[in-house]
């Protein structure tokens, strides 16, 4: 192949655009690291130098940003829209640097031209590189073509896609999303134009013979030349402003994210970067167990990202107080942007007239209380005293296992501090959980076992507590059930459904012990959705505005959830679950230590 | 009677020279205050009630009347456990209005 022309004017469109992106994912990347508080930043730029977090930051960014793996599992054709436009893009911009490499050596530094090869190049000789490298460069664009198709079908028919709601678009979207969809059409129509002269393959030389046909002047070529740098110059400008920005963000979040880091700041920082990561695929629209009603759609997390991008502070507090906090649509998450610890963040920054310090209570009559107790400390929380049942059971188990307990909360105690931390008030949070640990400490303990998994969740993750052993109750129960402390378990063939609640399941990963222990029961079923993708009950304490009369649809719909396969009884391991499913249940709710309690 | 003088400072409250200020604010964002039948439910299942006396029956009623300052001391121990939004027969969001209260709560307007 020989080089015919060294530039055209019509590069500069390209250029302009391709120098503003870079420039400004340089600038947004410095400041994000910049962002970062100072042990953070070492932590990111040790973690670059460590070989085990090389690969999987370089895997992650293969399979998550490219191959989009993520959405593969949801629905294939999904996934196979997402990469075949990501990973043949890809394709498209190494195989054309590879032509570049092969052909003129010499115009590598050029940025455009490898974009724009076809047209400067003349085809002297055919070799078999060049045909495979063509036919490279037609397969990728034909997979991208398949891709754009596969998106314009999706905009009308997003059910197939399994998708019952998609994000609305915003303006600059809309431009991203059609200058997007123009830009490969533009580039096959260029590169059929000029396929006689460059060489093409199975894509663009038939085309090529299709235009020749009725066209005979070659200058007609240039415009498409034009169009297709100013499509791209067009996607690119916009870019930093819609959604698309996730493209560069998510290869700076996968590795900040590998690093270990965590939210520290509502706005900055790893924040920040979460914030550009969304995608806006909206997947956690249909995720959110509040999108049963139409008025919550703009309340979930790509909204949320939306408004915190454009920086509308009214919304933002909106969205931020009324979220459950149940944390499925970071579980649904392809770029695993984390709703609830970004809505708590923002929550933190309101400030209050009325701080509370808990300066007045004193726990020493409780550590006396305590002091001198059995090995097991038992602390049944705050919403198992408005359940009662579920501590009379753990009570009565523990006792037919022999096992012996103090009980730290006997007539009701101090709050474990979650409701606080949800609430964004850290501080409050602290004080309160300062004044448990010291009662905790005192009681000489070595494992504290909980009912409630909001208490669980916050005793497992935040509490210092050396030599101390965290457990719920449904764990603890299955592990004497397995050592055999828990004998003659009455067992049938009655069909018992499990819900996960959201602290025990998503909030801490427990899932298979309760299911293990209901097993030995009876027969487990599952709900139409499971584990990760268990549907919250509508009680959380995790919203700060949705009143009790807005959440019975919710409920209704985690009840339907739960009794696809109809069950007998609906099992759960937290009270606020029980409680809540208790009010519209059509068959009995219970909680795991009821049903063991029963079969003992 | 007004004698011109009193033995001990007078505990009445004049309703119509109550500053409404924070009642208002607090009704605008948790408006359900108004359904608020009194019964207690709160009272009595409330976590932070055995350390302080705190009570949301008393707050709303502390606020109506212009008391902040009582208001406030109570509200200073509640833990925001949520117990009292669960078991209000009139389905108030009392965690909404304890906040909203703690938000617009300013220590200067307390008499």
């Amino acid at each position: 192949m020989i080089e015919t022309v060294r530039f055209e004017w019509f590069v500069i469109p390209f250029l302009f655009g391709m120098a503003f992106v870079l420039g400004y994912c340089l600038i947004g990347m410095i400041r994000v690291i910049h962002e970062l508080p100072q042990c953070d930043r070492k932590r990111f730029y040790l973690s670059l130098i460590n070989p085990k977090i090389i690969w999987k930051n370089l895997r992650d960014i293969f399979c998550n940003c490219l191959l989009h793996i993520p959405l593969w599992r949801r629905n294939r054709l999904l996934g196979y829209m997402h990469m075949s436009i990501a990973f043949g893009w890809f394709l498209l911009i190494v195989i054309g640097h590879i032509q570049v490499l092969c052909f003129i050596p010499g115009r590598i530094h050029t940025f455009y031209h490898a974009i724009f090869f076809n047209y400067f190049v003349e085809e002297t000789a055919p070799s078999t590189l060049g045909a495979v490298l063509a036919f490279g460069m037609d397969f990728s664009l034909l997979l991208i073509l398949s891709g754009i198709g596969l998106a314009m079908f999706k905009r009308v028919a997003s059910l197939l896609f399994g998708m019952r709601r998609t994000t609305r678009p915003s303006l600059l979207d809309r431009v991203g999303l059609y200058s997007l969809w123009a830009i490969f059409p533009l580039r096959l129509l260029s590169e059929g134009f000029v396929a006689h002269v460059s060489g093409g393959s199975f894509l663009t030389l038939p085309l090529n013979w299709v235009f020749r046909q009725f066209l005979s002047n070659p200058e007609h070529m240039v415009p498409t030349w034009w169009a297709y740098s100013i499509a791209l110059c067009i996607f690119m400008c916009v870019l930093p402003f819609t959604r698309y920005m996730h493209i560069p963000a998510e290869m700076l979040l996968i590795p900040v994210r590998n690093a270990g880091i965590k939210i520290r700041h509502p706005r900055k920082g790893f924040a920040r970067l979460e914030i550009y990561s969304c995608p806006g695929c909206g997947v956690c629209i249909d995720a959110c167990p509040m999108s049963v009603k139409k008025a919550n759609i703009k309340d979930t997390t790509v909204y949320l990202n939306r408004q915190l991008r454009r920086g509308n502070e009214k919304r933002i507090a909106e969205i931020s107080d009324k979220c459950l906090l149940c944390g499925k649509c970071t579980a649904l998450c392809q770029v695993g942007c984390q709703g609830p610890e970004l809505r708590v963040a923002q929550r933190s920054l309101r400030r209050y007239g009325i701080n509370q310090s808990y300066a007045g209570f004193s726990v020493e009559p409780f550590k006396e209380a305590v002091r001198g107790g059995r090995k097991v400390l038992y602390f049944a929380g705050c919403m198992t005293q408005l359940t009662p049942s579920i501590r009379r059971a753990t009570e009565s188990v523990l006792r037919k296992a022999g096992v012996p307990y103090t009980v730290m909360d006997p007539d009701g105690r101090l709050c474990c501090g979650r409701p606080m931390m949800m609430a964004g008030r850290l501080d409050q949070a602290r004080a309160l959980m300062e004044k448990n640990r010291e009662i905790i400490l005192a009681s000489g303990c070595d494992t504290l076992l909980l009912s409630c998994p909001i208490c669980y969740r916050v005793f497992a993750q935040e509490y210092d507590l050396p030599g101390i052993r965290v457990v719920h109750h449904s764990v603890f129960f299955e592990e004497m059930a397995a050592s055999g402390a828990l004998a003659h378990l009455e067992s049938s063939q009655r069909p018992l459904v499990y819900h996960d609640p959201c602290e025990l399941g998503r909030g801490c990963g427990i899932y298979d012990e309760p299911r293990a222990l209901l097993g030995r029961l009876g027969r487990v079923v599952e709900a139409e959705k499971h584990h990760a993708e268990s549907i919250c009950c509508g009680g959380s304490l995790g919203s700060l505005s949705l009143g009790f009369d807005k959440r019975k649809d919710m409920t209704l719909n985690a009840l339907r959830n739960l009794t696809v396969e109809d069950p007998e009884t609906i099992v759960t391991a937290c009270p606020l679950c029980l409680s809540t499913f208790d009010r519209y249940a059509d068959r009995p709710v219970k909680d795991i230590a009821e049903v063991i309690d029963e079969a003992v | 009677m007004d004698f011109g003088f009193k033995l001990s400072p007078s505990s009445a409250v004049n309703l119509d020279r109550v500053d409404l200020t924070l009642y208002r604010k607090v009704e605008a964002k948790a408006p359900d205050i108004r359904t608020c039948i009194g019964c207690g439910s709160c009272t009595a299942t409330c976590t932070a009630g055995p350390f302080s006396g705190m009570s949301v029956r008393q707050v709303i009623l502390d606020i109506q009347r212009g008391r902040l300052a009582l208001a406030a001391k109570k509200l200073d121990a509640c833990m925001l456990c949520g117990k009292c939004t669960m078991v209000c027969p009139r389905g108030i969001n009392t965690r909404a209005l304890i906040l909203a209260v703690c938000e617009n709560y300013r220590k200067e307007d307390a008499k």
